[in-house]
């Protein structure tokens, strides 16, 4: 197998290796294959990274208060929403 | 980790446990239709409709799969209709292209980030933007599996599809916003040509 060959032929099993999920024979050709290809190792780096981008950024994303506010309105809950979450007081 | 939500407290129509779920879910639900979407009034419209919809029909909830798979599946179909409503008549749903090729064209290694980039509305913005450029079927798939981390089997699921097919989309959706985010992110001058 050529060396490109070698590389389109892991690319499937990339989400796998991410995962945790590739059968450990595999995981080590793989990890075999990229000590040695560059390219690879960073398709695979970067790979990574994008998702742990998306995951940082969702861990900070809340929905703002004014849409929980009209939430619990029309859910006729707002007597459940607290001060923290919303604009609705006491009064 | 997934809520803990009574079931028989939401049958008999109690409101506190109604105000759980939806303190519980509200942020997962709202941040997925602004992803699946690209629009924060789409995004609140799904909201509120999950909910309503969640409520109307918890009685015939069977418990056949999870809480959270079947509140993110009603929450997923109310998004995805508001995509088809916006689409011209006669067009469907974008669908990836199954024989498209999938190796990656630009390989770059990537500057690291900041954390206050990293947390930045702007990254924000840029994340969502990529995430906006994947056709629909491997947008759903990659938002729950890997922003709202549902398992595979939670992932087809919700979708109504193969596990082989989530893996195959994953994979795709995951390869496609990589390339997206490699001019974003690259190391100037580190660009391996393919």
């Amino acid at each position: 197998m050529t060396h490109e060959h070698q590389c389109n032929h892991y690319l499937p099993e990339l989400s796998d290796y991410l995962d945790g999920e590739l059968s450990s024979e595999l995981c080590v050709e793989l990890e075999r294959h990229m000590a040695e290809c560059e390219k690879c190792r960073i398709v695979v780096d970067t790979t990574r990274k994008t998702i742990e981008l998306y995951q940082t950024a969702t861990d900070s994303q809340k929905a703002p208060s004014e849409v929980k506010e009209r939430l619990y309105k029309r859910l006729h809950l707002e007597d459940f929403l607290s001060k923290t979450d919303g604009q609705i007081t006491d009064d | 980790m997934q809520p803990e939500v009574n079931i028989e407290k939401l049958i008999q129509h109690d409101r506190s446990e109604y105000a759980s779920l939806v303190e519980a879910y509200t942020d997962r639900l709202y941040r997925m239709a602004v992803r699946m979407t690209g629009n924060d009034q789409d995004a609140e419209d799904v909201l509120q409709e999950t909910f309503i919809k969640v409520f109307r029909s918890i009685e015939g909830f069977k418990g056949n799969s999870s809480l959270s798979t079947w509140i993110y599946r009603i929450a997923m179909n109310e998004a995805l209709m508001l995509l088809r409503k916006r689409k011209p008549e006669g067009f469907s749903l974008d669908e990836e292209d199954e024989d498209e090729d999938l190796t990656p064209h630009e390989v770059a290694a990537w500057d690291p980030l900041p954390e206050q980039v990293l947390l930045s509305t702007e990254m924000n913005r840029h994340l969502n933007e990529a995430v906006m450029l994947l056709p629909e079927t491997l947008r759903s798939v990659f938002l729950l599996r890997d922003t709202e981390l549902l398992s595979v089997k939670e992932t087809a699921d919700t979708l109504g599809i193969t596990e082989g097919t989530v893996k195959v989309r994953l994979l795709r959706a995951r390869l496609k916003l990589r390339e997206y985010l490699n001019t974003y992110f690259r190391e100037p001058g580190l660009e391996i040509v393919t």
